[in-house]
């Protein structure tokens, strides 16, 4: 390699204006300034440093994105920071207790390997915290599941296990009422 | 031993940190300072580029620079042929950046360097770029005659080499044939998909002159080779990390896509951490994909169904270029004969370049092609001799006591001889036949034909030469403080639980707990022997590595122990994270024995009081490390397979169609699975599963469109139909164990197992129901409501 140059300067920034944003994530109040096309998704993923929301296709196809916004799921890829001023947002990172141990979701995934890369993964759970918070009864036929998993993607595991997974958590859940 | 860990249906140890989020993917690397990287591409398929302008995108406030391939330097050139072959004598690859002519939509010619990549993805707006555009031809046949427009001027015909394989006398065989089936099949183009798109991050630090790339790669190590070259930089200089990647399936073994070599330049140039994270865009565009093949084959057969030969010629969609040389058609070619005896076959076969991004494997690597092409040639010879599908290819296996069973002549991807080690085709078969009910499954079929039902059984079977080599290594260590084994090997994961079967196959020597077992790969830091992950291989070339590691490291933990806890090497079991005298409540920890095999100076906890030179259980006559001894528990060893070891399987499926919507309903689908003995059977069934799925995609959903200019017209997840959990059906998955006696483990690869013959199985399946229609043989994939549509309106007509 060439020998060492002076550092340059990184000269200019976004061009973008500034806009204030708050909203309660995880429980927390958080306020930023942003750029008003800032996606929902970049803000928690970049601002926050809250990774475990992925981003799997930026068009709201894939799920990988979901978290749960004002007590419903939601794609965080296809929202702007600044539409959920105001909002209370919940995480992945919200979902197993302070000390790491798991949620009846991430426990049954964790049972019926539910999982192989895990990318896809917080997406399906956030979806199925949601779905069985609001119907803690849920139909367990098949058909019935697969319908409730139809709005996330996944490339690995061919949803049997995701499918089990699904079963397992509304037992786990009801144990646990 | 009281605790068996090979074989247990053990839950992965990744899976908390994944389930919390606390994954660690490309782009949740925080790197501060970070510089965003976004592409501008060709909208063109083929074209002379008159002009580049970056002006407008230079001046835009938080661009920090613009490349194109005037100011890469030594880059601006040809990336590498990875995999030369002597009749590749057309071969074609990539510059990082377009210079004067493009070749594909997607195409990169420029790189955007901002603060972020919102400014970056600005500024790739604003570069223009004047084409000038010449003709395509995007139909594979007729991209091979002589007025088809080329694509490289120097390349007649666009085709990049003729290649021909050939075993056993060909021609005699169809001399003697009775009977001879034709089938013309096609696969179209698809692509991996990962959930994750590609990612590169890249930091150079100048004061130490190391260069860091974290990428999403299926191949660390080769990466790393790679860029120590093109950049001339000493490898220890350059550690290449895979952390979490969210799925490859082969997609990621290509190297090297441009982003790979341009952003580690930028980072060296600027003086700052650069990202480049792909978007799903780019990944239908700018990524490696696969399939498309055109199989004209023919089979000489006896009147009683029996195979004697077989010919073959068959046209591969390369792409544009090919960097990963002919393995996908390489493949294809080999694997043809299938489970079948057929002792003679000859195959043809040309890779064509098309105005479309490159094409290197995709799980399957060529296997559903052949097996497709084998497949509907054995039902349609079934349906010409009025046999029984199952029975036809009962007729032709390769029976139990045939293996090792050589093709003479035939060179399989690996370099070396194509020899089936082991197997037991007509058991898998049987097995397949009563699970689906065959019998009953005609009554049924029957009856509800009655009721304008129509219901069809298919069937596919396959073999796949997996566990390639060259070569994978394993090292194993017990740390002296914890007791935990920390295991190396020079692969890289993408989902498929390596660091859980690695961490069983070094339980099972050395007595750690399975969760106490710490793998580390993806890492050239951590390991640095070793090629990639691909081809099945892991499970075979690493999973025996390590386990010959562990058994040396077992030897060492037992001669220890036996001397600790005074007693003889016979008596001394492990388990349970210690070492034991066996019958008695004795034990030294693993950690003790660690400590104890490492003559210390300091002491800093319990155990390591009675390590130190001056303890009295120390105390010995000469070095204390004596003369040819190491320090520790820890050892290195390597596997090397001495070819390929076949795994194979039989799928069946019961599908109704429906005749008015063209729609189908998979009610039953089986899988009967091979892949020698299991280390984890529940991860062995997660990855059959996931191969169905993605079979599945590519029987009935996935394409990857293009239209007469060469515009992709589907490259997003709205139009490209990738199955959800509505899509997929809930597989029955059985197995046999067929050991296989090439290494000690006796594990074949699976990682590619289940995609193989679902086409083929769809295909089977639609045709039977259909029957009654009086429908065409179905000779495409992916077969689409569409398709059906249309092979009723035909038969309706004729």
């Amino acid at each position: 390699m060439a020998r060492p140059t002076a550092r340059k300067e990184l000269i200019g920034q976004s061009s973008d204006p500034r806009v204030p944003v708050s909203m309660t994530v995880n429980g927390e109040r958080v306020e930023r300034e942003v750029s008003p096309r800032m996606l929902l998704s970049d803000f928690i993923r970049h601002e926050l440093r809250l990774t475990g929301t992925h981003v799997g296709c930026e068009h709201g196809v894939c799920g990988c994105c979901t978290v749960i916004i004002d007590g419903k799921a939601g794609r965080s890829c296809l929202a702007f920071a600044v539409q959920a001023d105001g909002a209370d947002i919940r995480t992945i990172e919200s979902v197993a207790a302070p000390d790491g141990s798991l949620h009846p979701v991430q426990q049954a995934f964790r049972e019926c390997h539910g999982l192989q890369c895990g990318y896809c993964t917080p997406g399906f759970v956030m979806s199925i915290v949601d779905y069985l918070e609001d119907n803690p009864d849920p139909d367990l036929s098949e058909d019935a599941i697969r319908e409730v998993l139809s709005g996330n993607l996944c490339r690995c595991t061919g949803y049997k296990n995701i499918v089990a997974a699904f079963r397992r958590s509304a037992e786990l859940m009801r144990g646990s009422r | 031993m009281s605790t068996r860990q090979f074989g247990e249906p053990i839950a992965r140890n990744a899976d908390a940190a994944l389930l919390r989020g606390e994954g660690s993917f490309i782009d949740d690397i925080d790197l501060p300072g970070a510089l965003h990287a976004a592409f501008a591409r060709s909208m063109v398929a083929r074209a002379k580029i008159r002009a580049i302008d970056t002006s407008a995108a230079e001046s835009l406030d938080g661009v920090v620079k613009v490349y194109t391939c005037d100011n890469i330097g030594a880059l601006d050139a040809p990336l590498p042929l990875l995999i030369p072959a002597p009749d590749l004598t057309h071969p074609k690859t990539q510059r990082p950046l377009a210079r004067d002519d493009v070749f594909y939509v997607g195409q990169s010619i420029a790189m955007v360097v901002a603060v972020d990549r919102y400014v970056a993805e600005d500024a790739v707006r604003l570069i223009d770029i004047d084409y000038d555009p010449l003709p395509v031809e995007m139909d594979l046949e007729r991209a091979v005659a002589d007025d088809a427009p080329r694509i490289h001027p120097d390349v007649p015909n666009n085709t990049a080499g003729r290649f021909r394989v050939e075993t056993g006398d060909t021609d005699a065989a169809f001399a003697q044939a009775e009977h001879i089936t034709r089938v013309k099949i096609r696969l179209e183009r698809s692509t991996a998909a990962p959930l994750e798109c590609r990612a590169i991050a890249a930091r150079w630090e100048a004061v130490t002159g190391e260069l860091t790339v974290w990428d999403g790669t299926q191949a660390t190590l080769s990466v790393r080779g790679g860029l120590a070259s093109l950049f001339q930089i000493d490898e220890d200089k350059v550690r290449v990390i895979a952390p979490n990647v969210g799925g490859g399936f082969g997609q990621k073994i290509m190297m090297f896509h441009p982003d790979e070599v341009l952003v580690p330049l930028a980072s060296m140039e600027l003086g700052r951490p650069v990202k480049y994270i792909e978007d799903r865009v780019e990944n239908f565009i700018g990524a490696s994909q696969e399939r498309t093949q055109i199989h004209t084959l023919e089979i000489a057969a006896t009147k009683d169904g029996r195979v004697i030969g077989l010919k073959d010629d068959f046209l591969h969609d390369t792409g544009a270029f090919i960097p990963y040389g002919i393995a996908v058609a390489h493949v294809s070619s080999t694997s043809i004969a299938g489970p079948y005896r057929i002792p003679n076959f000859r195959v043809t076969f040309r890779p064509v370049y098309l105005p479309m991004v490159q094409v290197t494997p995709y799980r399957g690597c060529g296997r559903p092609h052949a097996c497709y092409a084998i497949e509907r040639a054995m039902d349609q010879l079934a349906d010409e001799l009025g046999l029984d599908r199952f029975e036809v290819r009962r007729r032709n296996f390769i029976g139990k006591d045939e293996f090792p069973y050589p093709r003479e002549g035939l060179i399989f991807a690996d370099g070396l001889q194509v020899i089936y080690d082991s197997g037991d085709y007509e058991e898998a078969l049987e097995k397949l036949r009563q699970a689906i009910d065959v019998e009953g499954f005609r009554a049924e079929q029957a009856a509800a034909r009655e009721e304008g039902r129509y219901l069809g059984l298919g069937l596919g079977f396959y073999v796949e030469g997996t566990g390639l080599g060259p070569y994978e290594g394993g090292h194993i260590k017990i740390h002296p403080i914890t007791g935990k084994v920390y295991v190396n090997t020079g692969l890289t994961d993408q989902g498929q639980g390596h660091e859980t079967v690695f961490a069983q196959i070094a339980a099972e020597q050395t007595g750690a707990r399975v969760e106490d077992v710490i793998v580390v790969e993806g890492d050239t830091g951590a390991f640095e022997w070793g090629v990639a992950t691909f081809a099945s291989r892991a499970a075979v070339c690493s999973g025996n590595a390590i386990h010959m590691a562990a058994v040396k490291a077992r030897a060492q933990i037992v001669e220890a122990a036996a001397n600790m806890m005074e007693c003889s090497q016979e008596d001394i079991e492990l388990h349970d994270g210690a070492a034991w005298v066996k019958g008695t409540d004795r034990k030294a920890m693993l950690a003790e024995v660690a400590t104890a095999t490492n003559p210390l100076r300091y002491a800093f906890n319990e155990p390591s009081k009675s390590a130190t030179q001056f303890a009295p259980a120390s105390r010995h006559d000469g070095p204390p490390l004596a003369e040819g001894r190491t320090p520790g528990i820890e050892a290195t060893d390597y596997y090397s397979p001495p070819h390929a070891t076949w795994a194979f399987g039989a799928h069946a499926a019961v599908i109704e169609v429906d005749p008015e919507l063209c729609t189908i309903e998979v009610k039953r689908y089986i899988c009967i699975h091979d892949c020698g003995r299991m280390i984890n059977p529940t991860i062995v069934d997660g990855q059959v599963m996931g191969g169905i799925a993605q079979g599945v995609g590519g029987a009935f959903y996935e394409r990857c469109e293009f239209d007469e200019e060469g515009t992709p017209l589907n490259a997003n997840f709205m139009d490209f139909l990738m199955p959800y959990a509505t899509e997929v059906p809930n597989a029955e998955i059985m197995h046999s164990e067929t050991p296989t006696p090439l290494n000690p483990l006796g594990v074949k690869g699976v990682g590619e197992a289940g995609t193989i013959p679902v086409a083929q199985v769809y295909a089977s399946a639609v045709e039977d129901a259909l029957r009654p229609f009086g429908i065409a043989p179905i000779r495409e994939a992916p077969l689409t409501p569409d398709a059906i549509h249309r092979m009723l309106k035909q038969a309706r007509t004729s």
